[in-house]
């Protein structure tokens, strides 16, 4: 089978299991995304978005990207959800009372975001017919450290900044006076 | 594996996640299709990395997941204060600076 391939394309070998995989998560991805924008109860809503998140976790490890992949895990599912979560307790947050959106608004925005996928994706596949991936071994840490730490140490260096200036501005806006 | 195949599930994310901030009211809901958004924007710099073999596109990945982070800290800490001012967080109602 895989000499098959090998002989039909002699320039990249076909991975027949990473592109199953690949349809796997990413089904599983656009419908946890549309259950995050349609679902009426926000916790379930945040709940869903783990499995977006965690969906594209998979998605980075396929693309040879471990850093960013455990970073994902890190800081999204581990911070960004429960900040989520402590945010719908702390607000009592009306149970999605999302019914009462007007449908004409509902069907306008839908219109809206089929437009924008259209667009794009006829830009996409105009652009991109035929590039091919090849990816025979991840990126390795060491790599990615050395960049961030001699190329892109400036940018690195405000994003320390702004992290700081976040962290402050959050809790003055949010102390009670 | 195509890189298409890659940029495509990252479109039809980030159009999912605009059709939540278009029609979600609650604000923290609105706050959870961003982050949709961001995720899209991730797939497509890491794809483009791998394609040219080049750490940039991880590095710069790295980089929008702590402006999300930070974005989402301040975003509820807004949600939160607009709560408190008014015993709700749905965004229609939130027209002071309507003309």
């Amino acid at each position: 089978m895989s000499a098959l391939f090998a002989a039909v394309s002699t320039t990249a070998p076909i991975f027949v299991a990473q592109n199953v995989f690949f349809g796997i998560i990413a089904l599983l991805m656009i419908v946890s995304a549309l259950k995050v924008v349609t679902t009426s109860n926000v916790v379930h809503a945040a709940l869903w978005l783990v499995l977006v998140l965690a969906g594209a976790a998979a998605q980075f490890i396929l693309l040879g990207s471990e850093f960013v992949a455990v970073t994902q895990v890190l800081v999204y599912i581990g911070a960004v959800v429960v900040l989520f979560l402590f945010g719908v307790m702390l607000t009592r947050a009306s149970m999605g009372d999302d019914e009462t959106v007007a449908s004409e608004k509902r069907s306008m925005a839908a219109v809206v975001a089929a437009l924008l996928l259209a667009v794009m994706s006829i830009a996409l596949i105009d652009s991109f017919s035929d590039d091919r991936l090849v990816i025979d071994q991840p990126q390795l840490v060491t790599t990615v450290a050395d960049s961030i730490f001699s190329q892109y140490i400036v940018p690195f260096e405000a994003v320390s900044v702004l992290l700081l200036a976040a962290l402050i501005g959050a809790i003055v806006v949010a102390r009670k006076d | 594996m195509l890189l298409n195949q890659f940029l495509l599930l990252a479109a039809v994310l980030f159009c999912i996640g605009v059709y939540g901030v278009l029609v979600r009211r609650n604000g923290m809901l609105v706050l959870m299709s961003i982050e949709i958004i961001l995720n899209a924007v991730n797939i497509n710099l890491v794809a483009f990395g791998a394609l040219t073999d080049n750490v940039g596109g991880e590095v710069f990945a790295l980089f929008t997941i702590a402006v999300a982070a930070a974005e989402v800290g301040i975003g509820l800490a807004i949600v939160l204060l607009m709560y408190r001012n008014r015993r709700s967080i749905d965004l229609s109602e939130a027209d002071l600076l309507k003309g």
